[in-house]
């Protein structure tokens, strides 16, 4: 479809759209870091980050505790401001009212107020933002089966969660935020969860970052990837060029290791290894190989990651996923 | 009208998933011209699968001339892949039966007789010949 040189009725169909920079990323960093000072001394959560999330897209923004994921989140919506670099929302920096009006963060303790009915909730928060959409949360928390009458703190946290996404996508975002929405969520609410969001995705042609340690779950819902590791940005890029870059190999541990090998293991007298492939898919050598999915180079990505630590030496082991649960 | 289910292990990507499904569906009947697809909506909600994944898989079966999109209406199945030659009760079938029952008797088990077919199968695939390009990787 081509811009039409006149006006047409038909042209208002998305408002949020239409104040964007068209082209602009719907997230960008630009040499974006951040230090935190406390008692222990000063430390960088984030540091030289540069990338820029494409509009329409849903990332996956992938790391190991402590990798900076939270930091920029908060970056983002202007909870805290960078220590050098900025960042953009549709093209506007960070803590502008055009990048506050754009984005919608979905926090990962999800602030609600126990005793205040889900109607009472929605209304409250109706009256803080000019353009509330009230029935799009509605529907959001209907869709959920969710009375209205409720009172929060009786809620289950797959229930709270959808309340906290009505009450995100209310405010009608171009960008939507989304810190570990899955955490405590069992299997078939995350898929609900997920089918919802997606639903919401294709109605409003919404941009979504979402953090997530969960990675079956963001194979086929997440398009782009960025992964953080330290602080940096390891890996970013779309999910399919990333699978297709890749390849999984399988042969004897005595065999030459092939070039750009991500990470590698063996056990007994087989190697097992991601290795990059730049798009070929072919690896010269006797090995067997297999295309990856989405998770697999993640894994393999964020082990490479785990080894390089563990060689730099003198660095905390990382708490174990799911420690929390 | 159909249900998709979309195989989160499988390194098949899931727009492939989709279109193989329906593809399957036309083949078995399941699915006949005029009916109706789920839109991408009820695809999204029930499988949580990227909206652009399920697009991406209706625009190839549109391509395919399986399938068409009318405006607000939803996507409707333009042809059936139906064959009749591929029932059960035919002569290929027949004919298959016989070379199955020879490759049998040659000592191959069904692995080998499997593994056999599908190497045949490739290599005809492989041999230039006039026929709706092939899904692209």
């Amino acid at each position: 479809m081509s811009e039409s040189p006149s006006p047409t009725p038909q042209a208002a169909a998305t408002p949020q759209a239409a104040a964007a920079t068209p082209q602009a990323p719907a997230l960008r960093a630009r040499g974006l870091g951040f230090r935190f000072r406390s008692r222990a001394g000063a430390r960088w959560a984030l540091r030289d980050c540069e990338f820029a999330l494409p509009a329409g897209r849903i990332t996956a923004l992938v790391g190991p505790n402590g990798a900076g994921k939270t930091t920029l989140f908060h970056l983002a919506t202007d909870l805290l401001r960078p220590t050098e670099g900025a960042v953009e929302v549709f093209g506007h920096t960070a803590g502008t009212p055009e990048a506050r009006g754009g984005v919608a963060f979905l926090a990962q303790d999800k602030p609600l107020y126990p005793r205040y009915t889900v109607e009472e909730t929605l209304r409250l928060v109706s009256r803080l933002n000019k353009r509330w959409d009230h029935k799009g949360a509605e529907d959001i928390v209907r869709a959920g089966d969710i009375p209205l009458s409720a009172r929060v703190g009786t809620l289950s946290g797959g229930e709270r969660t959808r309340v906290a996404l009505a009450l995100a996508m209310g405010r009608r975002p171009g960008l939507l935020l989304l810190d570990e929405p899955l955490a405590d969520l069992d299997p078939l609410v995350r898929e609900e969860f997920m089918g919802t969001l997606m639903a919401e995705v294709l109605d409003r042609e919404l941009s979504v970052v979402l953090s997530s340690h969960v990675l079956p779950d963001i194979e086929h819902s997440c398009d782009y990837v960025l992964l953080l590791k330290d602080g940096h940005i390891h890996l970013a890029g779309d999910a399919d060029e990333l699978r297709a870059t890749h390849t999984l190999i399988k042969g004897r541990a005595d065999h030459p290791v092939p070039d750009h090998v991500v990470h590698a293991r063996t056990s007994g007298r087989q190697l097992t290894a991601l290795v990059r492939t730049g798009g070929s898919g072919t690896v010269p050598g006797d090995w067997a190989t297999e295309s990856p999915t989405l998770e697999d180079v993640l894994l393999g990505h964020l082990r490479a990651h785990a080894t390089a630590d563990a060689s730099a030496a003198g660095t905390a082991p990382s708490t174990a996923e799911g420690a929390a649960a | 009208m159909i249900e998709f289910r979309i195989d989160r292990g499988s390194g098949v990507a899931a727009y492939l998933q989709i279109v193989q499904q329906t593809e399957q569906a036309l083949r078995m009947g399941v699915l006949r011209v005029g009916d109706r697809l789920p839109t991408a909506r009820e695809v999204v909600e029930a499988t949580a699968i990227n909206p652009n994944t399920v697009l991406k898989a209706y625009r190839e079966l549109e391509r395919a001339g399986l399938v068409e999109a009318r405006r607000g209406l939803g996507t409707f199945v333009r042809r059936s892949l139906a064959r009749p030659e591929s029932e059960t009760d035919t002569a290929l079938r027949a004919e298959l039966g016989d070379w199955l029952a020879r490759a049998r008797d040659a000592g191959l088990e069904r692995e080998d007789i499997s593994a056999l077919f599908t190497s045949a199968l490739d290599a005809l695939e492989a041999a230039p010949r006039a026929h709706p390009p092939q899904k692209d990787t």
